[in-house]
């Protein structure tokens, strides 16, 4: 027998009143994987979370966390959970280290050991030298710290984090990425994002939700495969723009010619065929190839393809 | 113990707020303005039962500051959480929901009891030249504290079903008015409501406390009227969390 999954959903559905926000989700998520949760704004993904963190029960589905049911054992599920909300609250008017204690105490974690949990929270999130100030009075860096840091307390096996990375300034966002990737192998980490590179650079598997449905799941490789038959590659030429993109037009290889910002990018069956027509046509012309490199389709749009067949789909 | 942990938080809080050092000297010159104009008023009247003549209205004086002061120390109990967005957090920690509602209750009980025994130091003052008995004196705290359970247990089931402060306080002096208002035009009220209404008054179950007097259903009263608001409070929690409200 595999395993216990850390968290399985079966058939998942959350409805709103007359709003569906979940409509049939069902998943697996591996101890120990790292795995993102993508959609854009509106696809269920906060509520997904949410239910999984036991802040409200599914309308119907089966949820397990750590083997637990959430309905019947809401308070195992719990327990075995570290959650970050999106937009992390807090209280303005506790310290930080006051607040880590408050969460300590309700996770209950002994009193002998509590200072040192807390202190080990602090240090992962790079908070000890801000311990002693109140939460209202932190940056928006570090208030998320802080969020990050009540999750982790009490180390769980099973984090659960919801936009990790919204509205931090670049930098942050690097320092929390690098706080994310620390802690691989440690801790199931399932993680919501529309902030796709996050997600390529992160996690093994990404799965993929739009309209409340599940319309992808797999490796980011394994979703860049399943989506883009054609290949890209960018031509920059010194000829003149509208005869080039002519004379690309017309070769038989080249299935499109989208002209860019000082080139053009075609597309066809295979990079080598696409880079033989450019060069044929280039030195028919009398041209200069000044630049001639294959793409890489990005994440993006991957993800944009998948949420548009789940638009189609429903 | 969780619930210590919410009320120790909970303390943290107020005892931080401005709020509650404006409301704790608001409350406490007004009970030390009327406790000096009672007692001019017991000396003038050459008044020599003090617990009919002095304690009685002082202890009604309180009763009615507290009526003004609780629904302001109770309208952030969950209101301000559900603001924050920090009351869905709590949901997501091996807490029942029961360990909150209790903390917080406990919590702003003990302010209440806090500024309630401040108070205290009124009949501390007349002993020191004056016999006082204790009885009367204790009898009227008692109802104090058990009204103030009651107050705090009203606002706190307001305070749960909004995230508006300002709406749960509105809302909480309603209640806690209806109340007391309820059996004040006895004569007008049909003498048939007029006997099913006044059992369900707090205020006219306080009387009795004030005079000195300790009675069993009025005490079981009061705790039904606290205990009722703690379970209302919890239903309300669990009913807008099954609709997925914050």
């Amino acid at each position: 027998m595999p395993p216990e999954p850390a968290l399985e959903v079966r058939d998942l559905r959350k409805s709103f009143g007359r709003i569906e926000a979940v409509a049939g989700v069902s998943f697996r998520v591996a101890a120990g994987e790292i795995v993102g949760f993508l959609g854009p704004n509106g696809a269920g993904k906060t509520t997904t979370l949410r239910i999984l963190a036991g802040i409200f029960p599914p309308t119907s589905g089966e949820v397990r966390v750590a083997g637990h049911d959430v309905m019947r054992e809401p308070l195992a599920c719990r327990r075995a959970v570290g959650y970050f909300p999106e937009y992390a609250p807090f209280y303005p008017d506790l310290s930080v280290r006051a607040y880590l204690d408050f969460v300590a105490r309700l996770k209950r974690i002994p009193r002998r050991a509590r200072a040192d949990v807390i202190g080990r929270a602090l240090a992962a999130c790079a908070l000890e030298t801000v311990a002693h100030r109140r939460v209202g009075t932190l940056s928006k860096g570090y208030r998320q710290r802080v969020g990050l840091a009540q999750a982790l307390l009490g180390d769980p096996p099973i984090l659960i984090l919801d936009e990790p990375t919204i509205g931090l300034d670049p930098g942050q966002v690097v320092e929390m990425r690098e706080l994310l990737g620390g802690l691989r192998g440690a801790r199931t980490v399932f993680f919501s994002s529309h902030v796709i590179a996050e997600v390529a650079a992160l996690c093994e598997r990404v799965i993929v939700v739009a309209h409340g449905r599940l319309v992808a799941e797999g490796s980011p490789a394994e979703l860049r495969e399943r989506l883009h038959r054609r290949r890209r590659a960018v031509l920059r030429v010194d000829g003149p723009p509208a005869e080039v993109a002519a004379a690309l037009g017309a070769v038989p290889g080249v299935l499109a010619v989208e002209p860019t910002a000082g080139g053009f990018v075609l597309e066809g069956e295979d990079h080598a065929e696409l880079a033989r027509a450019a060069g044929d046509v280039v030195r028919r012309h009398g041209w200069t190839v000044l630049e001639l490199r294959p793409e890489a389709v990005g994440l993006e749009e991957i993800f944009l393809g998948l949420v548009g067949d789940g638009e189609r789909g429903s | 113990m969780i619930v210590l942990a919410v009320a120790r938080k909970e303390l943290a809080l107020y005892f931080g707020s401005l709020l509650f050092y404006a409301l704790a000297a608001v409350f406490l010159v007004l009970a030390g303005y009327r406790f000096y104009t009672n007692l001019g008023f017991f000396v003038l009247m050459g008044g020599t039962d003090l617990a009919r003549g002095l304690w009685q209205y002082q202890l009604l004086d309180v009763e009615g500051l507290l009526l003004v002061l609780v629904p302001l120390l109770t309208m952030r109990l969950f209101a301000e959480e559900r603001k924050l967005g920090t009351l869905e957090l709590l949901w997501t920690y091996p807490v029942r929901d029961a360990e909150i509602v209790v903390g917080k209750f406990v919590a702003c009980l003990a302010v209440v009891v806090v500024l309630v025994a401040a108070t205290a130091v009124h009949p501390a003052m007349v002993a020191r030249l004056y016999v006082v008995r204790p009885g009367p004196l204790l009898a009227g705290y008692a109802g104090l504290v058990l009204l103030g359970a009651a107050f705090v247990g009203c606002g706190l089931f307001v305070s749960a079903l909004t995230e508006s402060q300002l709406v749960a306080a509105a809302a909480t002096y309603g209640i806690l008015f209806f109340f007391w208002m309820v059996t004040w035009n006895e004569a007008a009220v049909s003498e048939t409501a007029l006997r099913l209404l006044v059992p369900f008054s707090l205020f006219d179950r306080f009387y009795p406390f004030a005079r000195g007097a300790i009675d069993t259903r009025d005490v079981a009263y009061l705790g039904l009227f606290t205990v009722t608001c703690l379970a209302f409070t919890l239903f309300a929690l669990d009913t807008r969390r099954w609709r997925g409200l914050r």
